[in-house]
């Protein structure tokens, strides 16, 4: 019987998660003078639950709906020539004008920043904002793009084979943060690499 | 190797035969984002960069050709057009020949139409690259049914259960079967419709579709009509008496939608003969979805190319 794999390291728990949050909450009404004339769009998958938490924290503390959207980078990866397995495009959401407005763009974790940088040549084909921001859970460094994030909620260093594994209320059950290796990770989901990059909130 | 590869992605569209419904719902969901690509200012993403798409087309077509050409350019591939008629097809080059020296310029895909039934699978077999059928003779013309899928999805919200009637010369359709091939796949049922010597009897042994000779039985509940364009040259070859007749008895118009489900909603394939096959008033009213159909038709062929070329699963 093979033992159930076990994280390296447990790096947030729910309680940390929430505080993370709430203290970039409070570090993007600082930054921005209020909450007045920003925007929330999460990146599909986990930026999306992040980016309504982040909403419904601005409004519980500046009393101002932000509008939140999704995107979804799968169009403008700059990998599909390479893909082995086809990714499944999903909905980009945007629904209200991006011009005059400050964006946060939301994910949950920054690695290589090939994602953001896809996310920022989407986010200006949508439209054209005045700013552009980064709001992400967890930096893990192993950046190969000149991206950075204006706000952390947790600096992780990692070694490049390490696995870095969020997971959210609304799309995985709780709230977490773990650090896995990566061979571990691989017999617990039964995935190969590729597929994992997809969909086990991994970031890139 | 089959047509289908590893986890059953077909590597072609030629008809519907290798696509699972839940692939082909995968490819209306696709469409979805694009459609909403479409409405960007920024109309094209760079999904398909330094790829090179040739569309090969051995028969007349602006309309699909516009529509392949702009799915193709708003996914940012580049485009190359093999017109057949400025081309040494007209010196008698046979289709392989000419399908083996596109293949010397390393084209990624081909999207082909020619009035022979069959030879996009022929290209696909020399071409060694993905094909997407344009339209085949009267055999099948399956982005054209995805589109008339997607149209009447948009609608409803979800194809099962819904009552597709297409009436007009289904004998010389290709819209008619591959529309016959792909809705009952998706769960709807297909009601096909014409004058008996435009009604070849073997379609109504495809699961899930109807032959009816009578029009008001055909509409009757149906959720979508689709009008066939009825070519005037078949006057010749006699499948019909008269033109006034076929017009009094099957001619797409209020008085026979006045059968179909309140609500139901009117396809054209196009291009329209205006008040022969369709009425002026349904064409340009209400219930006409044919402008949708267009920009549908561009936001669908856009998901075919990128579920055939991204990927090597």
């Amino acid at each position: 019987m093979p033992e159930t794999a076990q994280p390296k390291a447990v790096i947030l728990d729910s309680h940390e998660v929430r505080r993370a949050m709430t203290r970039i909450a409070h570090e993007i009404i600082e930054r921005n003078k209020g909450a007045e004339g920003l925007a929330l769009i999460g990146v599909h998958t986990r930026g999306i639950p992040l980016a309504a938490r982040l909403a419904a924290k601005l409004s519980e503390l500046e009393g101002v709906d932000v509008p939140t959207g999704s995107l979804d980078i799968t169009l403008y990866r700059d990998d599909l020539s390479e893909v082995a397995r086809q990714p499944i495009i999903r909905e980009t959401e945007v629904p209200f004008d991006l011009a005059q407005r400050r964006v946060i763009l939301v994910d949950d974790v920054l690695f290589t920043g090939r994602t953001v940088r896809a996310a920022l040549d989407a986010l200006i084909d949508i439209g054209r904002p005045t700013g552009i921001q980064l709001a992400v859970l967890v930096d893990r460094g192993h950046r190969e793009l000149p991206i950075r994030a204006d706000y952390v909620g947790k600096n992780l260093p990692t070694a490049q084979d390490e696995v870095v594994k969020v997971k959210l209320q609304e799309t995985d059950g709780t709230d977490s943060v773990e650090l896995w290796d990566r061979p571990a990770l691989d017999r617990e989901v039964g995935m190969d690499r590729e597929s994992r990059a997809e969909g086990a909130g991994e970031g890139a | 190797m089959t047509a289908a590869g590893i986890g059953g992605r077909p590597r072609h569209l030629l008809d519907f035969q290798d696509w699972a419904p839940e692939r082909l719902s995968a490819l209306l969901d696709g469409a979805d984002t694009m459609l909403n690509v479409l409405s960007r200012p920024v109309k094209k993403v760079p999904a398909l960069q330094g790829l090179t798409v040739c569309t090969a087309f051995f028969e007349n077509s602006t309309r699909t050709k516009v529509s392949f050409e702009l799915a193709a350019r708003r996914m940012s591939a580049d485009v190359v057009s093999f017109a057949a008629g400025a081309s040494s097809v007209s010196k008698g080059e046979s289709l392989r020949d000419t399908v083996e020296t596109l293949t010397a310029y390393q084209m990624d895909a081909y999207i082909v139409r020619h009035s022979a039934s069959g030879a996009a699978h022929l290209v696909a077999r020399y071409s060694g690259k993905p094909v997407i059928n344009a339209g085949d003779g009267r055999r099948a013309h399956p982005t054209q049914a995805l589109l008339d899928a997607y149209t009447i999805r948009q609608e409803y919200g979800d194809l099962k259960g819904k009552k597709v009637a297409i009436i007009g010369d289904v004998l010389h359709s290709r819209v008619a079967r591959s529309n016959a091939e792909l809705l009952p796949k998706l769960g709807a049922e297909v009601t096909l419709c014409g004058p008996a010597t435009l009604l070849p009897l073997e379609l109504g042994q495809m699961p899930g579709v109807t032959l009816i000779t009578d029009p008001r039985e055909a509409v009757r509940g149906a959720h979508a009509v689709m009008a066939l364009r009825l070519q005037q040259e078949r006057m010749q070859g006699g499948y019909l008496a008269s033109m006034q007749d076929y017009v009094n008895t099957y001619q797409v118009n209020e008085a026979l939608l006045a059968e179909a489900e309140d609500g139901a909603i009117v396809l054209h394939p196009g291009p329209m003969n205006r008040d022969l096959e369709i009425s002026g008033d349904v064409a340009d009213g209400e219930r006409s979805r044919i402008l949708k159909q267009v920009s549908n038709g561009q936001a669908v062929r856009m998901s075919v190319l990128y579920h055939l070329l991204v990927g090597r699963d």
